[in-house]
C-alpha cells in the first residue's frame, strides 16, 4: 500500500505492507534508527515518537495509519550537525542515561512535556517519565535533566515551537 | 589521606551521551547489510517433550522462506556451547536436539526475507512432540525420584559441593545461641529494554565471519569460533556496537552460534533480533532462583561466630556459566562481618525452566539478602537494636586488609564511618519518629537497613574452585595507546560496553596520567581480530582493569617521552620533568621539548632517538587482575576478587495494610567505592542498581504455572519499575581507596542492586513485626503481602 | 512480534465502514489500536481486514443531548481529558481519565476502543457501568442501543454483534446541584491495569443527605459491577463510614472475584471494599463542598 509520511519536516512516498508498524517503517525504510523496539506491545515506550507534537508508541501504529501527521523523531530535534537542543544538552549535563536505548524516547517525551508545560513540578516530570521504562538509570538523572532543561529554557528567548 | 586529582573525581560529562541523545547510538538491530535475512524461532510449548518429527515442507513452500533449521542439523555441524562446570553429559546447543527441556526452548529456526515472513513461516512448522514428565521446583529436582532433565547425566544435580572453612562445629558447640532460617530468592532477572540481537555475515572468500551483537560475554569471539569449528582468526566481533543494557545477561552465545551457522550455510548475512516473547521465554536470560538455609552461631551480645549456609539454585534446563553464581559469593561469604568460620554448601540443579544466565553481581545480591536476614534474626533473638548488632559484627577499619575464612582478603574499608554518615544524613532518630507517626496513622511502617559489599575487579577463581578440570587463573584487560605523527592520541577498548561510560573512563585516566584534557584522547574499539585480551565488563571490573591498563599504557608513553627528551636535551634522566605533555630540564627549565617536538622525534627523527628505541609512540598494557593468579587450595580457599566496595542502605517504607501497597518514603544509601573516577557515572549506577533491587524485591518475578508455562512473559505481567516506583535516593559518599588500584578506585557497577533487596526485605519485616509476620521470600508482591496481613489480623482477632 | 498479514481499509464514512464490516471476511474495526495492536502483535488477534475509523469526523464528538452527554466512539481519550463539557457534565469520567495508561496511550486510544475491548479493569468501562451509560452501535444500515449492564458480558467480551461498529456512548447527566465523584484503584505499578477499582458518584441535598449514589467496582470480576444494593442502602443517609463499610462488605460478599498471578480472589474482594469506601467518602466530601446552584 502506498502511504505518504511526513517525518521531521520531509514527506516521503512509501510502499508498505499494511502490517508494517510505524516503528519498523521509520527504522527500516527511512533509516531513522533512533526509535527502538523494546517490547512491541506498547508497554516500554522505547519506540516513542511525536505525532503533531504528542507522544505516541510507534509500535502500536501501522505506517498506513500515520499519514497526515507531523511526525517528529529524535533525529529531528538537534538544531544542526554536532549541535544539541537545550533538552539534549541537559540530558548530557546530568548524565540522564547509560546505555542510551530508552534515551530518544525520554528526550522526545521531555520535549512534549515542556512544550505543553514549561514549569512542571517534580511530580509532573516523574509522571511523564513513567511512560517510558529505563533499566539503567533508576530515573533520577533523567528527572533532573528535564528539570534542568525546564529551568534553562525559561531563562531563554525561544520561539513557541521548533528550533 | 585522599589524593587530589586533576580529572579523576571531577564532575565531567560522559562523552558517550552525545551520540545517544541525538539517536545515533549504534545498536545491533540498527546495522543493516545488503542481502540480510531474518530469523524467527519455533519454540517448544511443552516443559519437557521428545521431538518426534519436524515438518518443514509447508513453511519452506512459502515465498521468501529460505531455510528451516533443526537442532539435529545444527548439532551435526557445531560443537556444544561451553559449560562452566564439568558436566559433559549436559550439552547445550542453540536448538533443542531430540528433546525439548523447557517451554519456550528454541526447536527450529526459520530464515526468511523479512522477520514478519519468518514468523508467518514459523507458524507453519509442524512439530510432533511426545510430552515427558517434568520438574519445576528446585528442591523437588534435587530430591531422588525426580524426573531428570538430562537423562544421560543421571540426576538433576550439576553441582553439590560443601566447603568447610575453619572449625565450624567447634564454633557452633561453643556458642551460646544458634538460630536457623530458610529464605527464598525468586527468579527474576535484569531484563534490559533491548533484547538480544545479532547479525552474522560470512565472507567465504576472506573466510571471516563478521559478528555484530548486543553482547556482554567474556571470551565471546573464541567461543563462537569454537562452536562453529572455525579458527579464532575467522571470527571478527565488532566491539563498536552499543549494547542496550545487559547487567550480565547478554551472553548471546547460542544466538550468535545459530546465526553464524546460518550465515555460512546460506551464504548471506543473517540477523536475529529476539522479540520480547522469544527473549523472556527462550533467550536464556533468567536469574538466580535460590533457596537458602542459613544457620548462625552467636553469643549474648549478638556477635556471630560461625555460619552454615546451604544455597540451592534452580538453574533451569541447561548449564552455562550460571552455576558459577553460587561460587562468586564465596569471595564475600561473610559479607562485611567478622564471622570466624563458615560451612557452605553450593547446589545447582536443573529443572524444566528457562536457562539462567549471569545477573548483575553474579549471585552476590541473593547471598547478601541471606546474610542480612540472618543478622536481623540474631538482633531479634537477642532483643538488640539491628543497627547496633551490625556495628558490633562489622569488620573494623583497623583490621584491614582482612582475610575471610574462605581465603579472600578484603582490601580496605571503613564500614563504621559510612554507617555513621548515613545515620547522620538520615537523622536516624527523626526517621524512627516518622515511622512511628506513620504507624499511628494506621499504616504498617518499617525501617530497613542492609550493609553489604560489592566485590569488584573480578577474577575467575570460582571456575577452578567449582570445576577442578578448569585451571583458569588469568583475568585480563588491556589498553593500547598510540600517538600519531600529528600528535593525536588514540586509546583502545577491546570489548563492548552497555552504557558504563568506558570511553569516558579511558579518556579521564589517560588525561590524568598525561596531564592533558581528557577530551583530547580519542577512544576507539578495534574489532576482536585487532584486539588485545579483554574479559568484557563483568564482575564490576572495568574501572579497575580497563582503568588500570589505560593507566599503565599511559605511564609507558610518559616514560618514553621523558627518555626521548632527556636524550635530546642531553641531560640525565632524573632531571627530565614531565608537565602537561612537555618535558623540561629541572635544572634549567627554559630547556624543554614540546609535545609536538617529542612526537616528531619519535616518528621522524630516528637519529635523535636514544639508541635501541622503537620508533613511533605505541604502548600496550595487558593487565592481570590484582591479587589474582593462584589456584584454590585443597580445602577450597582462594582469593576471589581484589577490591571490595561497601554500601549501607537505610530506608523507610509504609505499607497500606489493606491494599498491601508499599511506598518507600525515604531512601538513603552510603557508598564507598574508593576513589570515584567519574561521579556522574557512579551515581547513575547506584540509582539504577537500587531501581533493579526494588524490582527484585517488590514486583519482578518469572512466575510459572503448574504446567510449566512461564506466566510472566510480557511486560504486562513481568513488572519493571517505572519512575513512579523508584523514590528519590539520597547518596552519601565515603572514600576508602583500594591499595591495589592505580587511583584507589573500586568497582561500582553493581552498587545499589547488592543491598536494596536485603534492605527492602528488612523494612517490610520491620513494618510487619507488630503483626508477628516474617517474610522470607522475594519478591514481596503487593497482593500476596496484603493476604498475609489479612490472615495475621484474622488470627489475632 | 509482527502481526499476521491483513488488508487495510479507510472508509470515508460510517456507512462505508459498516458495509465493509457486514461483508464478513473476518474484518475488525481499528481506531486508536492501543488494545488491538498488542493482541495482533502477539497473534492472539488475526483479522484479515482492518477497517480504520479513527478519522471519521462523524464519530468524534462530545455533545449535550437532553439529559445525557453523547461522545462519539472514535473520540480520543486525550480530547476527553481537555473537554470542558466532560468536566462539568460527566465529572466521573473526567476523574478517571488521568489514570488511563499514559499520555502516549491516550493520544491515540479512543473511548469506543476501550469500551469495545471490555477489559474488566478498564476505567472507562467502569464509569460506563457505574453511571448506566448507553452504548450506541450500528450494524449494517440499522442503529441500535444497549445498556452498559447488558453490553459487557465477560472479560474482553461484549454483546456487540460481530458485524457491528460502536458509534457512540451516552452518559446520563445528573442534574443535582451538589454532585461529587470519587475514584480509587490499586495496581502493582501506578499505570498498570487495576487489580481493583471503585468509582462513585454522589448527589446530596442541601442538608448533606444522599439523594442518589452510584458505585461501581472494576477489575474484580469478569466485568465491572454496579453495586445497586449499596446505592439503595445509602440513599437518604449521610454515608457515614461505618455504614458505608458494612453495606459495601455485604454487597461484595456475594461476588466471585477473579484470581490470577497478580492477586487472589480474596485480595480483590478486600481491596474493592476498601476502595469503595474511599471512593464514596471522597465523593461525599466533594459533593458537600460543591457550590449549590
Amino acid at each position: 500500500m502506498r502511504v505518504d509520511l511526513t517525518v521531521n519536516g520531509e514527506t516521503y512516498a512509501l510502499d508498505v505492507e499494511p502490517r508494517m508498524s510505524l516503528l519498523d517503517c521509520l527504522r527500516e525504510r527511512l533509516l531513522l534508527t533512533g526509535a527502538h523496539a523494546g517490547c512491541e506491545h506498547g508497554v516500554c515506550g522505547a519506540c516513542t515518537v511525536l505525532l503533531d507534537g504528542a507522544p505516541v508508541r510507534s509500535c502500536l501504529m501501522f505506517a498506513v495509519q500515520a499519514d497526515g501527521y507531523d511526525i517528529t523523531t529524535i533525529e529531528g530535534l538537534a538544531p544542526g550537525p554536532g549541535e544539541l537542543s537545550p533538552i539534549q544538552d541537559a540530558f548530557c549535563e546530568t548524565h540522564g542515561m547509560q546505555c542510551g536505548y530508552c534515551t530518544p524516547a525520554m528526550v522526545l517525551t521531555a520535549h512534549a512535556l515542556l512544550a505543553d508545560n514549561p514549569a512542571p513540578t517534580r511530580a509532573q516530570i516523574v509522571d511523564a517519565v513513567s511512560a517510558n521504562l529505563c533499566r539503567c538509570t533508576g530515573y533520577a538523572q533523567i528527572v533532573e535533566a528535564i528539570a534542568l532543561a525546564a529551568d534553562r529554557m525559561r531563562g531563554l528567548n525561544w520561539p513557541e515551537r521548533g528550533w | 589521606m585522599v589524593k587530589s586529582f586533576r580529572f579523576v573525581s571531577s564532575d565531567r560529562r560522559v562523552r558517550e551521551d552525545r551520540r545517544f541523545v541525538v539517536g545515533r547510538g549504534r545498536f545491533a538491530a540498527d546495522i543493516a547489510v545488503p542481502g540480510m535475512r531474518h530469523v524467527a524461532l519455533v519454540t517448544s510449548p511443552h516443559p519437557a517433550a521428545r521431538i518426534l518429527a519436524i515438518g518443514k515442507s509447508e513453511a519452506l513452500a512459502m515465498a521468501g522462506v529460505h531455510c528451516v533449521l533443526d537442532g539435529r542439523e545444527l548439532a551435526g555441524a557445531t560443537q556444544p556451547l561451553l559449560a562452566g562446570l564439568d558436566t559433559p553429559k549436559v550439552p547445550r546447543r542453540p536448538l533443542a536436539v531430540d528433546v525439548a527441556r523447557y517451554a519456550g526452548e528454541w526447536v527450529a529456526a526459520v530464515v526468511a526475507d523479512t522477520r514478519a515472513l519468518a514468523e508467518d513461516a514459523a507458524e507453519l512448522v509442524r512439530v510432533d512432540y511426545e510430552p515427558l514428565s517434568f520438574v519445576l521446583d528446585g528442591e523437588a529436582a534435587y530430591a531422588p525420584g525426580s524426573p531428570i532433565v538430562h537423562a544421560d547425566h543421571g540426576s538433576n544435580v550439576l553441582l553439590d559441593r560443601t566447603f568447610v572453612w575453619g572449625e565450624v562445629e567447634k564454633d557452633f558447640a561453643e556458642s551460646a545461641h544458634r538460630l536457623s532460617l530458610r529464605l527464598n530468592w525468586g527468579r527474576s532477572s535484569t531484563v534490559p529494554i533491548e533484547t538480544f540481537a545479532v547479525l552474522a555475515s560470512w565472507d567465504a572468500w576472506r573466510e571471516i565471519l563478521d559478528v555484530y551483537a548486543s553482547v556482554q560475554m567474556p571470551r565471546f569471539p573464541e567461543q563462537v569460533a569454537l562452536a562453529l569449528k572455525l579458527p579464532g582468526s575467522s571470527v571478527r566481533v565488532h566491539n563498536d556496537v552499543d549494547v542496550g543494557g545487559s547487567y550480565g545477561v547478554k551472553r548471546g552465545i547460542k544466538h550468535a552460534v545459530l546465526v553464524g551457522y546460518l550465515s555460512r550455510r546460506l551464504g548471506c548475512p543473517v540477523r536475529l533480533v529476539e522479540d520480547r516473547l522469544e527473549n523472556m521465554r527462550g533467550g536464556d536470560g533468567h536469574g538466580p532462583e535460590r533457596n537458602f538455609d542459613v544457620e548462625v552461631a552467636f553469643d549474648d551480645a549478638g556477635l556471630i561466630r560461625s555460619m552454615k549456609m546451604r544455597a540451592l539454585d534452580n538453574v533451569g534446563a541447561y548449564a552455562g556459566r550460571s552455576p558459577f553464581q553460587l561460587g562468586k559469593p564465596i569471595g564475600a561469604i561473610v559479607g562485611p562481618y567478622r564471622i570466624h568460620s563458615v560451612q557452605y554448601q553450593a547446589i545447582a540443579v536443573t529443572s524444566n525452566k528457562t536457562t539462567q544466565e549471569a545477573v548483575r553481581a553474579f549471585g552476590q545480591s541473593p547471598t547478601n539478602y541471606a546474610i542480612e536476614r540472618a543478622i536481623e534474626e540474631v538482633a531479634k533473638h537477642r532483643g538488640l537494636d539491628r543497627l547496633e548488632v551490625r556495628r558490633r559484627n562489622l569488620i573494623r577499619s583497623e583490621e584491614f586488609p582482612y582475610r575471610i575464612p574462605s581465603g579472600t582478603t578484603y582490601d580496605s574499608g571503613d564500614y563504621h564511618a559510612v554507617i555513621d554518615k548515613v545515620v547522620a544524613r538520615a537523622d536516624y532518630r527523626a526517621l524512627v519518629a516518622e515511622r512511628d507517626r506513620l504507624r499511628m496513622q494506621g499504616l504498617l511502617a518499617g525501617i530497613g537497613m542492609a550493609a553489604c559489599l560489592e566485590p569488584s575487579g573480578a577474577n575467575s577463581t570460582f571456575e577452578p574452585l567449582l570445576n577442578p578440570t578448569n585451571e583458569t587463573t588469568t583475568y585480563t584487560d588491556s589498553c593500547r595507546i598510540n600517538v600519531d605523527l600529528s600528535g593525536a592520541i588514540a586509546a583502545t577498548i577491546h570489548t563492548l560496553s552497555a552504557g558504563q561510560g568506558h570511553e569516558t573512563l579511558v579518556g579521564i585516566v589517560v588525561g590524568e596520567v598525561l596531564e592533558i584534557d581528557p577530551d583530547r584522547v580519542r577512544v576507539v574499539r578495534p574489532d576482536s581480530l585487532s584486539s588485545l585480551p579483554s574479559q568484557s565488563p563483568v564482575g564490576s571490573r572495568m574501572a579497575i582493569m580497563l582503568g588500570g591498563a589505560a593507566f599503565h599504557a599511559a605511564q609507558k608513553l610518559k616514560a618514553r617521552l621523558l627518555a626521548i627528551a632527556a636524550h635530546d636535551l642531553k641531560i640525565p634522566l632524573e632531571r627530565a620533568t614531565y608537565a602537561g605533555g612537555e618535558v623540561f630540564d629541572r635544572a634549567t627549565p627554559q630547556n624543554r621539548r614540546s609535545w609536538s617536538k617529542l612526537v616528531t622525534i619519535a616518528h621522524r627523527f630516528f637519529h635523535r632517538l636514544p639508541p635501541g628505541t622503537e620508533p613511533g609512540l605505541a604502548f600496550t598494557h595487558v593487565m592481570q587482575v590484582p591479587m589474582g593468579g593462584r589456584l584454590p587450595t585443597e580445602d577450597g580457599r582462594v582469593q576471589m576478587y581484589p577490591c571490595f566496595a561497601f554500601e549501607f542502605h537505610l530506608l523507610l517504607i509504609a505499607i497500606d495494610p489493606i491494599l498491601g501497597k508499599a511506598d518507600i518514603h525515604r531512601y538513603f544509601v552510603g557508598h564507598d567505592c574508593g576513589t570515584v573516577i567519574n561521579p556522574k557515572i557512579v551515581r547513575g549506577m547506584t540509582m539504577g542498581g537500587i531501581a533493579h533491587g526494588i524490582g527484585a524485591a517488590l514486583c519482578e518475578e518469572f512466575a510459572y504455572d503448574a504446567q510449566g508455562q512461564l506466566i510472566a512473559q510480557t511486560f504486562m505481567d513481568y513488572l519493571l519499575p517505572s519512575a513512579h516506583e523508584v523514590p528519590p535516593v539520597d547518596i552519601v559518599h565515603h572514600v576508602t581507596p583500594s591499595p591495589h588500584t592505580v587511583f584507589g578506585q573500586k568497582g561500582s557497577g553493581e552498587s545499589g542492586y547488592l543491598g536494596a533487596p536485603a534492605a527492602i526485605a528488612s523494612a517490610v519485616n520491620d513494618a510487619l513485626a507488630p503483626l508477628g509476620i516474617v517474610v522470607t521470600s522475594l519478591p514481596i508482591r503487593m497482593a500476596q503481602l496484603a493476604d498475609m496481613i489479612a490472615a495475621a489480623r484474622a488470627k489475632r482477632a | 512480534m509482527k502481526p499476521a498479514p491483513f488488508e487495510y481499509a479507510r472508509p470515508s464514512d460510517l456507512a462505508e465502514a459498516c458495509a465493509m464490516l457486514a461483508a464478513g471476511d473476518d474484518a475488525r474495526i481499528i481506531a486508536g489500536g492501543q488494545s488491538l495492536v498488542p493482541l495482533m502483535a502477539m497473534r492472539l488477534a488475526r483479522p484479515k481486514r482492518l477497517i480504520d475509523i479513527a478519522r471519521l469526523g462523524e464519530l468524534s464528538f462530545v455533545r449535550q443531548e437532553h439529559a445525557c452527554v453523547a461522545i462519539g466512539a472514535a473520540t480520543r481519550q486525550c480530547v476527553l481529558e481537555r473537554e470542558a463539557l466532560v468536566r462539568t457534565a460527566v465529572p466521573l469520567l473526567a476523574k478517571v481519565m488521568p489514570f488511563i495508561g499514559h499520555a502516549a496511550i491516550r493520544s491515540r486510544g479512543t473511548i469506543g476502543g476501550s469500551l469495545a475491548n471490555a477489559d474488566p479493569a478498564a476505567e472507562i468501562v467502569l464509569v460506563a457501568v457505574t453511571l448506566g451509560a448507553t452504548l450506541v452501535y450500528r450494524d449494517g444500515t440499522s442503529s441500535a442501543e444497549m445498556a452498559a449492564s447488558d453490553f459487557f458480558v465477560g472479560p474482553m467480551m461484549t454483546a456487540l454483534p460481530a458485524t457491528a461498529c460502536l458509534t457512540a456512548v451516552r452518559f446520563p447527566v445528573w442534574r443535582d446541584a451538589r454532585i461529587g465523584v470519587g475514584f480509587h484503584e490499586v495496581s502493582a505499578r501506578r499505570s498498570d491495569f487495576a487489580l481493583a477499582a471503585a468509582a462513585a458518584q454522589v448527589a446530596l441535598d442541601d442538608n448533606g443527605i444522599c439523594r442518589r449514589l452510584a458505585l461501581g467496582v472494576g477489575g474484580v470480576a469478569a466485568r465491572p459491577l454496579r453495586l445497586d444494593a449499596v446505592a439503595r442502602a445509602l440513599a437518604g443517609t449521610r454515608a457515614e463510614e461505618a455504614a458505608v463499610r458494612e453495606v459495601v462488605r455485604a454487597a461484595l460478599a456475594e461476588i466471585k472475584p477473579l484470581s490470577d498471578l497478580h492477586a487472589s480472589a480474596d485480595y480483590r474482594r478486600r481491596a474493592a471494599a476498601h476502595l469503595s469506601v474511599r471512593a464514596i467518602t471522597d465523593a461525599y466530601h466533594a459533593a458537600a463542598g460543591a457550590d449549590a446552584g
